[in-house]
């Protein structure tokens, strides 16, 4: 009871941090960029501002345009479910593992490129088009780098996998393990739109992507949109904040373990979000068609993080 | 000016009639009256010459002349002029299209045409230019009896070019951008993200400064001249005055011309600065883009202190300018200072491999379009075009001052970037100069009486390109007709051809390389 009572915490504690972590990211830019920038708070005005604005509505738009932000909503919550954010095992572990969170989060990418399409804007179609161009290289990546660690822990279960690296910490700086990392740290960069694969605070509707199919949303459905993405960046970092560095996730069910966790999961944002700050100052955005090179290269990574992982075990 | 006087016999041999109320002005000007139907052979014997056609205004003189005028300029870069009239019977009003043989001249008759009803005869694409859709059919309003009329939605869709086959897709973008930038309208056609046709359409904010001229004191027309385009404040005033200026015969004082260049120059500066920041911004890049504008805000705040206004407004005067430079700021340490701070700026920029490898090869506008469409400004000088009015029409002091004229021929947006840093140096180096030899003594003339219904003009190379400022007051002393021309009137047209084959994605950063003014091309 207490480990459903945890989930349900986790996940809670996941989406109030989730805006936090989108504008302590942007805090950081501006001030790399010598720029005074928005308070970290920012986000969460935001979202509190888009549920209370009016919905605007194509009238070319279906039931899919309408849908859409709730599964994309749903779908990312419940692979915060999934995730070992503050403590392994939990009971959620049996229900889905890493197979079933890449495929959930492909389930919010697809109906978001849906969308795009849905309202039949020029934009929401060459939103879509780039995003399942993304999509198509990026999640082979994610599946194949997390695979890289679950052949070492001899289980695809994502709780599994934390605890043998909790177990055994060498294997944190194995070959296969350092491969992976950087195969999902670009996977990340280009799932969550940001630079050098997307930029998230361009104007340009020509040269977006994430932002291109989701221009058509406004008010709460905007609000749920935005809020899945901040979920899903915090996510990412949590997933290679985790499986790679696990110290700090709980392994028992005690109060000083679990304040310990999310102290642990904070610096492990906060170094992340730096690492990002500094990553996306210091790259500009690819042309197009370098993406899929980028991306090729991730897999490349990830495929050798599984070769390795493979023999050396 | 012996050139001059052998294009004069070229011309009088040529035409059948010869050449009419033919008189020299201010050393190099040709002005003269030439025959409707002759038009062709006058553009065509200047053309042997090597004199292009940079100019052409229509003017409503039905009421002194019984009839319409159009003036033609053509400039050679031995800096000489010939300005050719053309009367126009308001009961025919047609003149014969130079458009086959000057690319600028079909534009400059499309214009016409819209706002002056007068037709040109062959010309090969006669679709609107400036009239937007919802003016009457019989409106045109630079006639001097136009007045106001009713505008109503004429139902026609907009002429676009259809692209179809297999694949293709448009793609609208405006007039309304997510940025605060003017409207324009860009209909892309387009094969999976290769850009196959871009048409673009303008012409959204006629505000009839052109109209707003006429009947104003001379004196009075500077402010509007400073709001053509917020950005070229300094270049459209000073090609406003100087017109004005060649219009009465004045010698405007030393020290004026010397603070001029010091203008212009500032001028310059703080948009190239800015125009870095935001080409690297395009690519992502956005520290660059905050720094610049930190170096372009300082410039503002030097602008300030030099003529009380952030844009240089109030800066150039009729006659001379109504400024001083300030006795506690040291203006050429200052944008010496600047200019350090920008080009540390630029180097951590291009020396970014990402950024580096965006700019390279993008929006490649090839000499030979370049040269076909009469692009003027860094636009041209990226496309291997060596063409600068400071340097082959001098006016103020440049004629004394040293600089270069920067000319890469690459054509991308990589060599558009690299002009304007050139560029932005060589501003610096000419205020430094500028400022060194500034004479004493006053700083602005009496202009004196205006010459009625005589046509004055004037050249300047503003920071996009070459503006052309052209006057004409009537018996009262008041303007009767005033034609502004910025340069991006014609560079507007090369955007099209600089994208072909380029990716989508890439529009933005090839449209801020170009960085064109809506405002000046639409008057």
């Amino acid at each position: 009871m207490t480990g459903f009572l945890l989930e349900a915490a986790q996940v809670l504690l996941a989406l109030a941090l989730a805006p936090g972590l989108v504008g302590l990211i942007r805090w950081m830019k501006a001030r790399l960029q010598n720029r005074r920038g928005a308070p970290v708070r920012q986000p969460y005005l935001e979202l509190r501002k888009l549920f209370r604005k009016e919905v605007v509505l194509s009238t070319n738009a279906s039931w899919i345009f309408r849908a859409a932000p709730f599964v994309v909503f749903a779908s990312t919550v419940a692979v915060g479910f999934l995730v070992p954010l503050l403590a392994v095992p939990l009971p959620f572990d049996e229900v889905g593992d890493l197979l079933v969170v890449v495929y959930l989060l492909l389930l919010g990418t697809f109906f978001l490129a849906l969308a795009g399409l849905d309202p039949g804007s020029a934009f929401g179609g060459m939103g879509s088009s780039r995003e399942m161009t993304v999509a198509a290289l990026a999640e082979p990546t994610l599946a194949v780098a997390i695979f890289a660690l679950a052949l070492g822990a001899g289980s695809t279960n994502l709780g599994q996998i934390v605890g043998r690296t909790m177990a055994d910490p060498l294997a944190a700086v194995s070959p296969g393990h350092l491969l992976a990392f950087a195969a999902l740290f670009i996977v990340m960069l280009a799932e969550t739109g940001r630079l050098p694969v997307d930029n998230p605070a361009t104007h340009l509707e020509l040269t977006m992507i994430h932002e291109a199919m989701v221009l058509e949303y406004s008010g709460r459905y905007l609000a749920l949109i935005e809020w899945a993405a901040a979920l899903k960046l915090l996510i990412f970092f949590a997933l290679l904040g985790n499986l790679f560095v696990p110290w700090g996730v709980a392994a028992t069910l005690t109060p000083t373990a679990l304040s310990l966790a999310v102290g642990a999961l904070l610096v492990k944002l906060v170094v992340l979000a730096a690492a990002v700050a500094i990553f996306e100052t210091r790259v500009a955005k690819l042309r197009l068609f370098r993406v899929p090179e980028l991306l090729s290269a991730s897999f490349v990574l990830a495929l050798l993080a599984v070769t390795s992982s493979f023999l050396l075990r | 000016m012996t050139d001059l006087g052998r294009v004069e016999t070229a011309l009088a041999a040529r035409l059948r009639d010869g050449l009419s109320a033919r008189r020299r002005v201010r050393g190099n000007e040709l002005h003269c009256v030439a025959p409707r139907g002759d038009v062709a052979a006058v553009a065509g014997t200047l053309r042997a010459f090597g004199a292009e056609l940079v100019l052409m205004v229509a003017a409503d003189r039905r009421q002194e002349e019984g009839g319409f005028e159009v003036h033609y300029l053509f400039a050679h870069r031995e800096n000489w002029f010939v300005h050719a009239t053309v009367a126009v019977p308001p009961g025919d009003p047609t003149i014969v299209s130079l458009a086959t043989l000057h690319y600028p001249a079909s534009r400059f008759e499309r214009e016409i045409a819209d706002l002056f009803g007068i037709r040109a005869e062959g010309h090969p694409d006669p679709r609107p230019l400036v009239r937007h859709g919802f003016w009457p059919e019989d409106y045109f309003p630079l006639r001097k009896d136009a007045g106001t009329r009713e505008f109503r939605d004429d139902g026609r869709p907009f002429p676009f070019q259809q692209v179809s086959g297999e694949g293709i897709y448009e793609i609208p973008v405006g007039p309304v951008h997510a940025g605060v930038i003017e409207p324009g309208h860009f209909r892309f056609s387009v094969v999976g993200e290769t850009i196959i046709d871009m048409k673009s359409r303008l012409y959204f904010t006629h505000k009839g400064t052109e109209k707003l001229f006429e009947g104003r004191r001379p004196a009075e027309g500077v402010a509007l001249a400073e709001r053509v385009s917020g950005d070229t404040t300094v270049g459209h005033a000073l090609a406003y005055c100087q017109a004005l200026e060649a219009l009465a015969g004045a010698e405007v004082p030393e020290r004026a011309k010397h603070l001029r260049v010091v203008l212009l120059e500032l001028e310059r500066l703080y948009n190239h600065v800015a125009d870095f920041g935001m080409i690297a911004n395009d690519t992502g890049f956005a520290a660059a883009h905050s720094h610049c504008f930190r170096i372009r805000e300082r410039l503002l705040r030097l602008n300030k202190r030099l003529t009380g206004n952030r844009l240089l407004r109030g800066g150039v005067v009729p006659g001379g300018v109504a400024m001083d430079l300030p006795a506690d700021v040291d203006v050429t340490a200052e944008v010496e200072s600047a200019l350090a701070d920008f080009n540390e700026i630029v180097d951590i920029t291009l020396s970014n491999t990402l950024v580096i490898d965006r700019l390279e090869g993008t929006g490649r506008l090839t000499t030979g379009a370049a040269r076909a469409h009469g692009v003027l400004g860094f636009v041209a000088r990226a496309s291997g075009l060596d063409v600068d009015a400071r340097r082959d029409y001098p006016f103020a002091v440049y004629g004394e001052l040293a600089f270069r004229v920067p000319v890469f021929d690459s054509g991308d947006v990589k060599a558009r970037t690299l002009v304007r840093v050139e560029e932005a140096r060589e501003s610096v180096g000419l205020i430094r100069q500028a400022i060194g030899r500034t004479p004493a003594g006053p700083s602005v003339c009496r202009l004196g009486p205006l010459p009625a219904f005589e046509a004055a003009f004037s050249l300047v190379e503003g920071w996009r390109g070459t503006i052309i400022h052209w006057v004409m007051v009537n018996a009262g002393g008041v303007l009767e007709r005033v034609k502004v021309f910025d340069p991006s009137f014609l560079n507007w047209r090369a955007l099209s051809y600089a994208l072909l084959k380029n990716i989508v994605p890439d529009f933005p950063l090839c449209n801020k390389s170009f960085n064109q003014s809506y405002s000046g091309n639409d008057l």
